[in-house]
């Protein structure tokens, strides 16, 4: 859609300089120069086409063929003969509408999103008003606390696994040394696992927990880097002034810190929520959508691969985009201003 | 009396935080490191002692072993898992990406920063869009297209994918970067006569290097780390399979024991944490320069 309004001035340039006759005498006795602006407009467009025309590629048009594709009936083995507007239909949508996995795979979306943002945020905060006083050793620390999120997301879901396994993990073979558990607990596998906590019963969904603290422990890092580094900012004479006033520590937090913080955290909040809501790799790779951890990424793909569906496929990564950005949409219109002040 | 009261629970808060701060800073230490020192430790050992004592936590000198290693390493040819070739797919696809993705950046980049031309709000609003679009959604089609023309099974359109995902990221990256270099210096440039072109090569870059390479370390850990794509795309052909892809078919194996898989992940893991903490500094600047604007 930007090509209309990125071809139209230069166009307009074009048009006036051949139709201005004193532009056309100056341009043949020694080309007028063209004014700053003018020129950094051309300039800009110039240096923006190459970008502009990967991003248009790779991502902006595959986009659009999805929402086509999202209307066909499209198995990958009749693509191949099919031209781009084939039959259009809403069977995808209905299909997908229909299903009751498509309902509770979004609800638990919505709850591993939601548990998985606000813990990383939080834990993110908690981690970088800890560290924020340097003490020996703080540079080596804080470069270690960065390992989940730098390290490939295969190895350490393979390292969780393997240290939750039943069978032969250190997480059970400790709970039962220090905790006394009787049986190993499938941490991975469980759907329900049943509490008795002060005589109330409770029922937790045990292998989304145990995903969404995962999600928790592999991305606070990414939180406490950037609320870290607004930490810094923040002005001494500030927390100075409160302390003079008496303020206790968690006053200071509350009134002074937090003021300053609130709009990293907020565009926080919205960063790790898009991308948790899309996430496959994690949850893929742990309990494979087992579980009760059926996420919608991880359904996209199984109706890609296990039934080579494209069109059902499509729908479904289209109507989940969708519900993001009504998500977003509503988060915008209530909080909107603080975030793109930070953006 | 209130005075007093205020006072007691400032001085009882400050003894709170300050023990507290330290238990939060051990709690952290051991959360991040115990993972990765696990998966070393059990990389080391015979499966049979992993088995016989699972809550070990350290290996003893009869049972110390670099078998696994080996294991992993050698080619299939000679009965191992051929992680050689997979490291080597790797970094073909993790360098090439990175590559790409700054020829395909930098410009962009640039003209956003520097340039007010016509429509730059939206063009930075459309990259800003493209990086929250999901990474399934994208999938269908590449999956499809890729398919169709026959790059499903090769390391370039693996490449061509990664750079669709890491441009958005790095164009944001550099622009943080950029707007800080004064523009002084580029109008000193032109007044000795160089072009906007020349501009950018011999002043701007040179002067954007650190942004350069955290951009490009970043782009690097994005491509040897991701694995949906790979996954769909090179499923097919173990011969192209990059080291996550390698990692997780490995593990799908019934007979390959959990050791050899600790081993993989720590051959997996090694390139992109020696080249984190080599810039460590840069990285983490690169990515929040901006986020401490108030």
């Amino acid at each position: 859609m930007p090509t209309a309004p990125a071809g139209a001035p230069q166009r307009r340039d074009t048009s006036r300089r051949t139709t201005d006759p004193s532009g056309e005498r100056s341009a043949s006795a020694g080309r007028r120069p063209l004014t700053a602006s003018r020129r950094a407009n051309r300039a800009g467009l110039a240096f923006v086409s190459p970008t502009f025309l990967v991003v248009l590629v790779v991502v902006v048009l595959p986009i659009a063929w999805t929402v086509l594709l999202a209307f066909q009936k499209a198995r990958l083995v009749d693509i191949q003969g099919m031209g781009l507007f084939g039959n259009w239909s809403l069977d995808n949508f209905s299909q997908v509408f229909d299903s009751a996995g498509f309902w509770s795979s979004l609800g638990t979306t919505l709850l591993y999103t939601a548990g998985a943002t606000l813990g990383s945020v939080l834990l993110g905060l908690v981690a970088a008003l800890a560290l924020r006083k340097p003490f020996k050793g703080r540079g080596l620390l804080r470069a270690a606390m960065l390992l989940p999120y730098v390290a490939p997301v295969v190895a350490v879901a393979f390292v969780w696994e393997v240290a939750l396994s039943p069978q032969y993990g250190v997480v059970n073979d400790w709970g039962r040394r220090l905790f006394g558990w009787d049986d190993p607990i499938a941490f991975l596998s469980t759907r329900q696992y049943e509490v008795d906590l002060l005589g109330l019963h409770f029922d937790v969904p045990l292998a989304l927990l145990t995903v969404i603290v995962f999600e928790c422990w592999r991305y606070f890092p990414f939180a406490f880097l950037f609320i870290l580094a607004r930490l810094q900012a923040v002005p001494d004479t500030l927390e100075e002034a409160a302390l003079v006033d008496g303020a206790t520590p968690t006053q200071r937090f509350r009134h002074v810190l937090l003021p300053q913080l609130m709009p990293v955290i907020a565009l926080l909040c919205v960063l790790r929520f898009i991308m948790t809501f899309n996430k496959f790799d994690d949850v893929y790779l742990l309990t494979g959508g087992g579980a009760g951890t059926d996420v919608a990424a991880v359904r996209v793909y199984d109706f890609l691969t296990a039934r080579y569906d494209v069109g059902a496929a499509a729908a479904q990564a289209l109507v989940l985009a969708l519900s993001l950005m009504i998500l977003l949409g509503f988060y915008f219109k209530f909080f909107g201003n603080k975030v793109q002040e930070e953006a | 009396m209130s005075g007093k009261t205020a006072l007691t629970r400032a001085r009882f808060e400050e003894r709170f935080f300050g023990v507290a701060r330290w238990i939060v800073i051990a709690f952290l230490a051991v959360i991040t490191l115990l993972p990765f020192y696990y998966m070393v430790l059990l990389s080391l050992k015979p499966i049979d002692a992993l088995l016989l004592d699972p809550g070990s936590l350290w290996v003893s000198a009869k049972d110390f072993t670099l078998s696994t290693y080996r294991d992993v390493l050698r080619s299939t040819d000679d009965g191992g898992q051929g992680f050689l070739r997979f490291l080597l797919n790797s970094a073909l696809v993790s360098l090439g990406t990175v590559v790409l993705t700054l020829v395909a950046a930098v410009p962009g980049a640039y003209a956003v920063s520097r340039l007010k031309f016509f429509g730059h709000r939206q063009v930075s609003a459309l990259f800003l869009a493209v990086y929250l679009f999901p990474a399934t959604l994208l999938a269908v089609p590449l999956f499809v297209i890729f398919a169709k023309i026959g790059l499903s099974s090769s390391l370039v359109g693996l490449a061509v994918v990664y750079v669709a995902q890491t441009v958005p990221v790095s164009i944001y990256m550099l622009k943080n970067y950029l707007v800080t270099i004064p523009a002084s210096i580029e109008e000193a440039a032109a007044l000795d006569g160089c072009s906007r072109l020349q501009t950018v090569r011999k002043v701007i870059l040179p002067l954007a290097l650190p942004s350069l390479m955290a951009t490009g370390l970043y782009v690097f850990m994005i491509a040897w780390n991701e694995f949906l794509f790979a996954l769909l795309f090179l499923a097919a052909d173990p011969g192209e399979w990059t080291v996550s892809l390698g990692l997780a078919q490995l593990s799908n194996g019934i007979e390959v024991p959990k050791t050899v898989l600790m081993a993989g992940s720590v051959i997996l893991t090694i390139p992109v944490v020696l080249l984190f903490f080599a810039a460590e500094r840069l990285l983490t600047e690169g990515l929040t320069s901006g986020a401490d604007k108030s």
